[in-house]
């Protein structure tokens, strides 16, 4: 039932976590595809398994990891088994990682020279010289000014945003088929922000990249993505073409989170929030709604009993029955 | 009806010497992080830095915690010239001056578990016995959005947000007079977010804190701060009320900052 169009396939996975000696899910039966040359935005909540889901797919999660039960492919080959020895292969090469923490992928003692020229010759046989330049030129393109003395540099005498497009420049410098950019612009301004933005577009146009794009902030990816997934507690809530998404947002959650955008001044009172907390790992409820806690206006019938990711227009999948009957509540109150 | 001025900065400086390979051997290139920075920050306000990146926000704020020395000019807070001050001094300093650091992961001590990175400060500085220093702790972490249970875990056990609500935690359990915020919630999404400043204001108003906010995001800046800073390549080109410089912006890269800002998403609500 392949479908050749699918570049990465994401089915039924599940990834817990041993807590001494008790296992909590973080990750809940999540299935998405991402096509050859398409951007695909994950926006959640902080905590909903965003980075965990994402980290999977190279197989780089912590040892307390457990993949319970899913696959993984990848241009129809299937991630889960395969060997340390293959994956090595197609990590920072078919597939590329911008990590959320940026020191993750940069190493405190070398210089981004030494990391650079390093990862570029890891994949394409270029001379030093040659590969330097082709250093150059990518710290150029990701904005940073004075390419040529920066590079000389350790990671900690950049500043945040400085690192944050180091690694950017690292992750593209494969023209990998996949990246996957786990909040890559939030130490950005807008100004920067925005040219990352349009280098990756670039990118996906050139050589027909796909990306996977985690953001909690809706703006970039409404400029970014075809296609969205919603994320909360572990799942998918809601799914589907980020321009119908944006038309008409069903989820409660999604539409929480619009209206949660600041706009206003100090004057204008206190910003809308969400009530309530997202739910620890081990008290996540497992057959009702995970949402309900937070929208408790709501009566208790409006939700479903293991609620269902369900298509309620093409392409456009949201999880229980509540959003039929959810409402917004007055803006918070004002102090 | 202005208050006192709890922080003063005068002519601050630091720079940082690049060394460069040529034919002849090394030669020594100074950049100018932070240039002749004045300002004055009032008790009770909250002043906004924004600036684009590597202009030298941070430097600034670990300039004025005393993270680093500088390289000339000076720093008052209360009136005492802190760039004065020995080390032992320096230390009780961090009582009233704490930081919200930038990066989430690197200023989290990875081997100890949350409730001692929380309670930590309040030992080394003698405050309330162990077991209210606990429950402080687990208010704090229920304060920023998190649970008492994520008390015995490490760093590394945690998303990228609720790191830095850790962070926040910290920096807030010794109830300074002043907190420098470095990006504090841009790792944040919208919803933790406007949760957090809400927080932020609250103690505000509590403990009549005083913030200075490094952010490059103009809205939330708008909606937090009472003043606005401008910096560009390590000077203050522009400053003044917050609501005024996002309505009139003078220097172009302000202007730049504006116009960038994509155009909000309307929700299908009335
Ligand atoms: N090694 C670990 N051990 C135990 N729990 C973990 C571990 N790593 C992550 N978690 C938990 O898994 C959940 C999902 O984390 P994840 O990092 O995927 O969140 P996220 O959606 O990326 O959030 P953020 O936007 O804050 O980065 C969180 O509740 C987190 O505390
Ligand atoms: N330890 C250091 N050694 C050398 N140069 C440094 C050091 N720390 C900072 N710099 C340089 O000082 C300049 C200002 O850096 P700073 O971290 O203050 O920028 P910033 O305004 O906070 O930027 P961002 O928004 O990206 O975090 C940058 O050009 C940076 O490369
Ligand atoms: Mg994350
Ligand atoms: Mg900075």
């Amino acid at each position: 039932m392949s479908d050749d169009s699918n570049l990465l396939s994401v089915k039924d996975l599940s990834i817990d976590f041993l807590q001494e000696k008790t296992a909590v899910r973080a990750v809940d039966q999540v299935s998405f595809d991402v096509k050859k040359g398409e951007v695909l935005g994950i926006v959640g909540e902080s905590g909903s398994g965003k980075s965990v889901t994402v980290t999977s797919i190279l197989k780089l999660l912590p040892e307390n990891a457990r993949y319970t039960e899913g696959s993984i492919s990848f241009k129809s080959e299937e991630l889960l088994s395969m060997k340390e020895k293959q994956l090595r292969k197609l990590r920072g090469n078919e597939i590329s990682m911008i990590f959320q923490d940026p020191m993750t992928s940069l190493n405190p003692v070398f210089t981004v020279e030494n990391q650079l020229v390093e990862a570029i010759r890891l994949h394409a046989k270029l001379s030093r010289k040659k590969a330097r330049q082709e250093a150059i030129r990518l710290l150029q393109i990701v904005g940073i000014q004075e390419p040529e003395k920066r590079i000389k540099l350790y990671p900690h005498e950049f500043s945040g945003g400085m690192r944050q497009r180091v690694m950017i420049a690292m992750a593209i410098s494969s023209s990998p088929s996949l990246l996957i950019a786990d909040e890559p612009t939030t130490a950005l301004d807008v100004t920067v922000q925005k040219q990352i933005i349009d280098l990756l577009k670039e990118l996906q146009q050139k050589i027909n990249t796909s990306i996977i794009f985690i953001t909690h902030d809706l703006e970039v990816v409404a400029d970014l993505a075809d296609r969205l997934l919603i994320m909360y507690g572990g799942q998918i809530v809601e799914s589907g073409p980020a321009k119908t998404i944006f038309a008409n947002p069903l989820h409660p959650y999604t539409r929480l989170l619009i209206e949660a955008i600041p706009h206003g001044n100090k004057k204008s009172g206190r910003l809308p929030t969400i009530e309530g907390n997202v739910p620890s790992l081990s008290e996540i409820p497992q057959d009702v709604c995970r949402f309900k806690e937070r929208i408790p206006w709501i009566p208790d019938q409006a939700h479903e009993i293991n609620p269902k990711l369900r298509e309620v227009e093409p392409e456009h999948f949201v999880r229980c029955t509540c959003y039929k009957h959810f409402w917004m509540k007055e803006a918070h109150e004002k102090k | 009806m202005e208050s006192a001025i709890l922080l003063e900065t005068q002519d601050l400086e630091k720079n940082y010497t690049l060394k460069k390979k040529t034919l002849f051997g090394k030669k020594a290139e100074v950049l100018q992080a932070v240039n002749k920075v004045s300002l004055a920050i009032h008790q009770g306000e909250t002043l906004g830095i924004v600036g684009e990146s590597g202009c030298g926000k941070s430097t600034f704020a670990r300039l004025i915690t005393r993270l680093i020395a500088p390289s000339g000019g000076k720093v008052f807070f209360d009136q005492k010239e802190i760039t004065a001050m020995a080390q032992p001094e320096v230390r009780s300093l961090r009582k009233d001056i704490q930081m919200i650091f930038q990066d989430p992961y690197a200023s989290l001590d990875p081997r100890k578990r949350v409730l001692a990175i929380l309670t930590e400060p309040l030992e080394i500085h003698g405050i309330k016995t162990a077991k209210e220093r606990r429950e402080l702790a687990y208010e704090m972490l229920e304060k920023v959005g998190l649970q008492r249970e994520h008390a015995s875990r490490f760093p590394h056990e945690f998303s990228g947000g609720q790191c830095q609500r850790i962070n926040i935690a910290r920096a807030l359990i010794l109830r300074p007079r002043l907190v420098i915020c470095d990006e504090p919630v841009s790792a944040l999404d919208v919803s933790i977010q406007a949760q957090v400043l809400n927080l932020l204001l609250d103690l505000q108003e509590e403990f009549h804190l005083t913030y200075v906010f490094i952010s490059h995001d103009l809205n939330v800046v708008r909606y937090f701060c009472d003043r606005i800073a401008v910096m560009y390549k390590g000077e203050i080109v522009e400053s003044g009320d917050a609501e005024t410089i996002y309505q009139a912006p003078v220097h172009d890269y302000t202007k730049k900052l504006l116009q960038a800002i994509p155009k909000s998403i309307e929700s299908n609500e009335e």
